[in-house]
């Protein structure tokens, strides 16, 4: 009975500073050991993005995002971390594979007006009305020269070097009709702030893909680079 | 002749297991938490500083160079709660499955093996369960023991059943929070998306809660009891 006693004890012992110690200092040794990409990101992180990122795609619906009333609508915050660029809308040019397209041009599309919840990776939410173009009319009207699976959209504005941002999407979620290349938030013509003359609106995704004042859109055979993937976040980042 | 163990096996190592899993989910949580660190709902502002300093022999932590406002060089600091977000996210999103796939395992096992019928509340557990804590808060002595032939008390009846459902809650709101686009009806079923972040934070509230209560009544009834959920006996 002592005996057992004692066997039990110090197993029971053991483990707890197994657990304790052992556990927590091999945690730290573990996430100083990972291996990681050459933006210093844990690779294993990059797998297990991709492998959600392979369901959501597979389990998940390819439904609209929740619609809310108009008058629900705010201004949402400003989050360009430098300056905010302000250029000539006048001379602006969207170039699409080579073509170089004005405003105009793209208003000649059919406008959408939808009111939708736009989602910052922060935490931050914000229920905003916007008007433009379908990104699925946009390409049959232009359409391009070859199909490929994915777009970059770039925001190059000369002069603004320090601001230059670019996404890259999967054209699968840019298809879906809430997608919109727009001209109009909340009634009116985009403000600088708010990426004048054209961003893009996705609301299935975190606002980190709604690129503003879009200078380039261009598709691509491979996973376009991405701005903030390029710094430890998830590519895909849908919601 | 061995007696039949107090804990199985199972619930041994599924209880072991879920231990750093939640402290890594909580741990990935404030770092997805100090991006945005309030909730802008009418009643309350919940805020948080901008960053906390733990240095440790200048070891690097993962990010924090390149995006790191303050300027301070990323060998310097490894528990820096702020501008982790990316690193947050990752290790949640991951964890995620080890705590679902472990709470589900666990609540099967509960299910299938009899196990359940020694947490699951009586009829009168909810006042006797408050006499318990009365009982245990009032009067610090040795925790209330269990009838004799019961494995839990009516308190602890009521805290380990309960806390099975806020696991689940923190499984919904988080499958809301994370995909609220495809899981919009569950969005506006937890009253909108800001509404799913703050019950994801509170229910988390309550599991810190649980841990902490929980942790203390361990202390207080002792090494043996401590050992049940180790070797069994």
């Amino acid at each position: 009975m002592d005996a057992e006693e004692t066997k039990l004890n110090r197993r029971a012992l053991l483990f707890s500073l197994a657990l304790g110690g052992g556990g927590l200092g091999g945690l730290i040794a573990l996430h100083q050991t990972l291996p990681r990409d050459e933006s210093g990101v844990p690779k294993l992180f990059r797998k297990t993005h991709a492998a959600n990122e392979a369901l959501a795609r597979t389990v998940l619906s390819r439904g609209k995002d929740r619609e809310f009333p108009g008058s629900s609508a705010v201004e949402p915050r400003n989050n360009y971390h430098g300056g905010t660029p302000e250029i000539d809308l006048e001379t602006w040019r969207l170039d699409w594979e080579g073509q170089k397209l004005s405003l105009a041009d793209l208003k000649t599309l059919p406008e959408i007006t939808q009111t939708t919840e736009l989602k910052c990776v922060e935490g931050w939410s914000a229920v905003v009305t916007w008007s433009g173009a379908r990104f699925s009319d946009f390409l049959r009207t232009f359409p391009p020269k070859k199909a490929y699976e994915y777009v970059s959209l770039r925001s190059e504005p000369e002069g603004f070097e320090d601001d230059w941002y670019y996404v890259g999407i999967d054209l699968e979620s840019l298809l879906r009709p809430q997608a919109l290349l727009a001209w109009s938030m909340n009634g009116k013509a985009l403000t600088p702030e708010h990426g004048a003359p054209l961003r893009l609106v996705i609301p299935h995704k975190y606002g980190i893909k709604n690129i503003k004042l879009i200078t380039q859109i261009a598709l691509s055979a491979e996973r376009p680079e991405d701005y903030w993937a390029d710094r430890g976040y998830d590519w895909y980042a849908g919601l | 002749m061995k007696s039949a163990p107090k804990h199985p096996l199972a619930i041994r190592w599924l209880h072991w297991i879920n231990f750093p899993v939640l402290l890594l989910m909580l741990w990935s949580g404030v770092l997805i938490l100090w991006a945005y660190d309030f909730y802008p709902t009418q009643s309350f502002r919940l805020r948080v500083p901008d960053r906390v300093h733990f240095y440790f022999f200048g070891i690097a932590p993962v990010y924090g160079g390149a995006d790191d406002p303050a300027g301070l060089p990323a060998t310097k600091y490894v528990a820096s709660l702020g501008y982790r977000l990316a690193e947050g996210m990752a290790w949640h999103f991951a964890l995620a499955w080890a705590f679902v796939l472990n709470g589900a395992v666990y609540t099967v096992f509960l299910a299938l093996s009899g196990q359940w019928k020694h947490l699951v509340p009586r009829k009168d557990s909810l006042k006797e369960a408050l006499k318990v804590a009365l009982k245990d808060l009032l009067f610090w002595k040795k925790p209330e023991l269990a009838h004799e032939g019961e494995k839990y008390n009516h308190a602890q009846r009521l805290a380990y059943s309960g806390v099975i459902f806020l696991g689940l809650g923190m499984v919904v709101t988080g499958c809301a929070i994370s995909k609220p686009a495809q899981l919009q009806l569950l969005v506006q079923l937890l009253g909108g998306y800001q509404a799913a972040r703050l019950e994801h934070f509170l229910i988390t509230g309550l599991l810190v809660a649980f841990f902490f209560v929980h942790v203390a009544q361990v202390v207080r009834a002792g090494w043996r009891n401590f050992r049940g959920m180790i070797v069994g006996r």
